[in-house]
């Protein structure tokens, strides 16, 4: 990464530590909330963006990482902080073994049955059979944690510093994965899949292991959810959260690690401004905003960005072009 | 003596002091001497956004309330925000509301898995969490939860009301029974089932359910049949209601139908079913129903249906959410002007656990709100009634306190 | 031996109603080879727009014809005015503005209407003597399901417009080349799905109810029904329906029971598109190097 944007990074971290001081508890909860939806975003956006299998069902494996702590806090006192790997390794395998019978799939069927996917999970959720872990329909209530080491930060606070602890990591691990070799095997079977088989990269394993690795995200941050909304149930993850998440990686930027970032900020607020803006019909000015996304920034707010800061590059290359002589 | 001295200038301070502190206004975030704020959510979009009309009902009668001077000469502020039924957007708003907003406060929300999830919350901040919009049985339970409190009666009341008619009238019965697959359904299973007793494991042949994801409940509603059963508990919210009602007619099949009251409006669930398939439903009422016959001409509810025309004309008038939402408003502003001057978090629960014998014009005669600090179930009688074709026929005597 | 009669025909008629909508979604991946998540709530928008025509008084099939007219008028509106703008741009961002589309349509409809079930008149008559087991309605709509999907199947394989339709789906540039209007067929494209998806809603709503949420539960099966039947077929997907109904209420009844019905639907559809990734009858794609 260039000098400029490690100081551009620093000066965004500096910022983003600061700011729980100097909001209400109640916009750090959702500045948290934001956080951790962009986390589940770029592992979707591992999936969808850099490998190109579209998944119509991530609320899914959030469920999974949700119920995951929460059914290890409540029944069997684990500390929240511990719920973290386990979610993370759960939904690692189970989005590994999803991944292995949706290789058959291209596109459209792969995007169906992960619709599927997210379609019957509330149900499974609620079945009868494994309600004395999930708490069926009643769902589980779990409690906030406390600072550790007695620091005098509010819970809220404490909160909001874990979760960016917890994004900070995923997101040099993500960056590290997307920039080298797997990130490359990635994009390749994603544009050339042929191609890239021919030259001899295993697709079967590489498309699965995408499919567990962003799984793996999204349940993190659906672990991370759970703690901070303090309630899991099973109609709390229906199809519409993995609508959403798909619409968040669009809007933020496909391929894009800052896009998790934009994509998290503009699922978490947008909706509350169109609730603002009309009481009647809040949905309908959320649908404007989107389709206004689309028609200005076809590839996402990043994609924008990117190309935004090309044309001003090129305008300062022409500019200096023409005073030289 | 000296040491008499003292305590004697306490007690004559205190004597002095005491008529000046009753006489002052004693206010908590969300009142001030113009105006109350409450805070409320409700499921204005989403798969429960038939509901949505209950909130539009309120907020009409709250702004009739302040056209006419208001609580004590305060105007209500209803800060009413969508929560699409999702419990994690209701914790966001809850917080909203109680701390950006700074509502006195939260009244009305509705949904169980929606208030679930804020009930801790909303008792360690030491808000009331006032007259929650759903029918479970555990917002009754002032030891553990001294902030919250519901206002229509239990679920599970109903259903044991329903067990019993049974074991009283056709003690061999063979029952099958439909139920939504999430909280409401589930608990008004429980009931049901533990009205029975014993006598549940023989008696229930079937139970099957569905979710509201669910295009029909045609394949639930012939399986119940297939089971031979000769009654049938529905517990179903009114689009699936009138569903299961029609289908059971066309299959030919006539069992007992009890019906849960959620479902119970002629207007929204028996017409659309079908008034000639709906003879012999049973259900209980508390709430008057705006299509039944009865109270064409009943004070109450020409009263309500001026109120509609006036200031919620586009809400439906054959609708008995709109009904409920009416009445719960009466009672929100009667705790508010108990309260006075002290506009506390603390004297609103207590004033709402002092409403003794208090009526509207839209429950049933006979039906009164009682509360006190160990019952904190406003709403617990209801009365049985049976569909005629026409209009809701009520018999037995009205049950519950 | 009744009761399984009774889930098989029910599932007929749930069938009936998936493979209506599941021919509306067929029609616009013809058209545009892209899957319009807003067809469900464009097709219950349009039997509102009947419900009113009905409720000012119009005799059923003077409001049925004359919302079908509406509705692919609609339909073109859209294309022009609202996918147009996103042509070029990448598969999933046309996605998002589907879902735009969808969003829109349902929160404006559950404004302008409320949100109270309607009852949503049928034409069929009342008796037609096969008793308790197939309402005449279900019937009927079967009846109208397959005079359509015979409409779009001859549309397509028979007239010159329904060719120059599908090649410009398939191949735009070589299209353009041999001077098919490939704008002119995308609005066309979008009005006839537009269409049949309002003809699906009037014939799903008297048996589920008109509301706002009508065809959100629906649109998961008519989606699975168009893939599983395979998405370029018509006939596919009419199958696909109906397969899909039968499975889905005997499973129900007699399988797992209705607590896990979708569990089982998704097993499934994946098991189904793992054996035959094009779906029953869609045609297998082979990619050249």
């Amino acid at each position: 990464m260039s000098r400029r944007g490690l100081i551009l990074l620093l000066v965004v971290l500096a910022l983003a530590c600061a700011l729980p001081f100097v909001f209400s508890s109640y916009r750090v909860f959702q500045l948290t909330l934001a956080m951790i939806y962009a986390i589940a975003l770029l592992g979707l956006n591992m999936l969808t963006g850099y490998n190109g299998q579209i998944s119509l069902g991530h609320g899914a494996f959030y469920a999974i990482g949700a119920y995951c702590a929460a059914i290890l806090m409540d029944k069997y006192g684990v500390p929240y902080w511990a719920t973290i790997p386990v979610a993370g390794a759960v939904c690692l395998l189970s989005g590994f073994l999803f991944g292995l019978p949706a290789l058959r799939l291209e596109g459209l069927y792969l995007a169906l049955a992960t619709f599927a996917l997210g379609v019957s999970l509330p149900q499974l959720l609620k079945y009868k059979g494994i309600e004395h872990w999930t708490g069926g329909v009643q769902g589980i209530v779990i409690a906030k944690p406390d600072p550790p080491f007695g620091l005098p930060l509010s819970q809220d606070q404490w909160l909001y510093f874990f979760v960016l602890l917890v994004l900070l990591a995923m997101f040099v691990l993500g960056w590290n994965l997307l920039r080298g070799r797997i990130g490359r095997a990635l994009v390749a079977i994603r544009d050339h899949p042929i191609a890239s088989e021919a030259m001899g990269v295993n697709s079967a394993l590489v498309k699965s292991l995408a499919f567990g690795v962003s799984a793996m995200y999204t349940g993190i941050a659906g672990a991370l959810g759970a703690i901070a909304v303090q309630f899991v149930a099973p109609d709390s993850f229906n199809i519409f959260l993995s609508i959403t998440f798909l619409v968040g990686i669009v809007v933020g930027g496909l391929a894009s690690i800052p896009g998790a970032i934009f994509g998290g900020l503009f699922i978490q607020f947008v909706p509350n401004i169109a609730d603002e803006i009309s009481k009647a019909a809040p949905w309908a000015i959320f649908g404007i905003f989107l389709i206004g996304f689309m028609y200005l920034m076809p590839m996402g707010i990043a994609g924008a960005i990117r190309l935004g800061l090309a044309r001003l590059a090129r305008g300062v290359q022409n500019g200096s072009r023409e005073a030289a002589p | 003596m000296r040491f008499k001295l003292l305590p004697m200038a306490v007690l004559l301070g205190a004597a002095l002091a005491a008529p000046l502190a009753l006489a002052q206004k004693k206010y908590d975030p969300g009142a001030s001497d113009t105006e109350i704020k409450v805070g409320n959510t409700m499921p204005y979009s989403g798969p429960a956004s038939a509901y949505g009309t209950i909130g539009r009902a309120v907020a009409a009668y709250i702004k009739k309330v302040n056209d006419e001077g208001g609580v004590n000469g305060r105007k209500i502020n209803f800060i009413t925000v969508d929560d699409g039924y999702s419990p994690p957007k209701t914790v966001e708003m809850a917080r909203k509301l109680v701390e950006q907003d700074q509502v006195l406060l939260l009244w009305g929300t509705l949904g169980t898995p929606s208030n679930s999830a804020i009930q801790k919350y909303m008792n360690m901040k030491k808000v009331p969490q006032l007259h929650v919009y759903t029918g479970a049985t555990k917002w009754n339970d002032p030891q553990n939860f001294p902030w919250t409190m519901g206002w229509q009666p239990s679920y599970q009341a109903e259903a044991r009301i329903y067990a019993q008619h049974l074991l009283k009238t056709k003690p061999g019965a063979k029952v099958a029974i439909l139920y939504q697959n999430d909280d409401y359904g589930k608990d008004y299973l429980k009931g049901f089932h533990d009205g029975l007793g014993d006598k549940a494991a023989t008696m229930i042949v079937k139970e099957v359910s569905y979710e509201t994801s669910d295009p029909t409940v045609d394949s639930q509603v012939a399986q119940l049949q297939a089971s031979g059963a000769d009654v049938f508990f529905n517990i179903t919210t009114p689009k699936f209601a009138a569903q299961a009602i029609r289908k059971a007619y066309d299959l030919g099949w006539k069992p007992l139908q009890y019906l849960n009251s959620v479902s119970g409006s002629i207007g929204s669930v028996l017409t659309p079913a079908g008034l000639d398939k709906s003879v012999g439903i049973i259900s209980t009422q508390y709430l008057k129903d705006p299509k039944d016959p009865a109270w064409q001409d009943d004070k109450g509810m020409n009263e309500w249906r001026a109120f509609m025309k006036k200031y919620y004309p586009e809400g439906d008038l054959t609708d008995v959410f709109n009904v409920s939402g009416y009445g719960a408003a009466q009672t929100l502003i009667q705790v508010l002007k108990q309260c006075g001057d002290n506009l506390t978090h603390e004297n609103v629960m207590k004033q709402a656990a002092n409403l003794k014998n208090f009526e509207l014009n839209v429950l049933l005669p006979g039906i009164k709100i009682n509360t006190s600090p160990t019952d904190f179930a406003p709403i617990e009688s209801e009365q049985l009634a049976r569909f005629d074709g026409k209009e809701w026929v009520r018999f037995g005597e009205i049950i519950g306190k | 031996m009744e009761g399984f009669l009774h889930q098989v025909l029910s599932g007929l008629a749930t069938g009936g109603i998936y493979a209506s909508v599941a021919l509306a979604l067929v029609m616009i991946y013809q058209a545009t080879h892209l899957v319009n998540f807003a067809q469900g709530e464009l097709a219950m928008f349009c039997t509102y727009l009947a419900w009113s025509l009905v409720q000012a008084g119009a005799p059923y099939w003077v409001a049925f014809f004359l919302t079908v007219a509406i509705a692919f008028t609609l339909g073109v509106v859209i294309e022009r005015v609202v996918i147009r703008p996103v042509e070029g741009a990448p598969v999933l961002s046309v996605v998002v503005v589907f879902i735009g589309l969808l969003v829109i349509l349902n929160s404006v409809t559950g404004w302008i209407f409320t949100y109270t079930i309607k009852t949503f008149p049928s034409p069929f008559p009342k008796e037609i003597g096969l008793g308790s087991y197939m309402s005449p309605h279900e019937v009927g709509s079967i009846g109208v399901t397959l005079i359509v999907l015979l409409l779009i199947y001859a549309f397509f394989r028979y007239t010159p417009l329904g060719l120059a339709m599908r090649a410009a789906a398939q191949n735009p540039e070589s299209s353009r080349l041999v001077g098919i209007r490939v704008g002119g067929m995308l609005a066309l494209g979008w009005g006839l799905a537009a269409a049949v998806g309002s003809v699906a809603g009037m014939m799903v709503a008297p048996i589920v109810f008109l509301d706002p949420n009508m065809m959100a539960g629906i649109l998961l099966y008519a989606f699975a029904a168009a893939l599983v039947g395979g998405i370029d077929n018509p006939a596919g997907a009419v199958f696909g329906g109906f397969l899909v109904g039968v499975l889905e209420n005997v499973v129900g009844a007699y399988v797992v029971g209705n607590d896990l019905k979708l569990t089982v639907a998704l097993v499934l559809i994946i098991g189904v598109l793992v054996v035959r990734p094009s779906g029953f009858f869609g045609k297998r794609l082979v990619t050249r190097v």
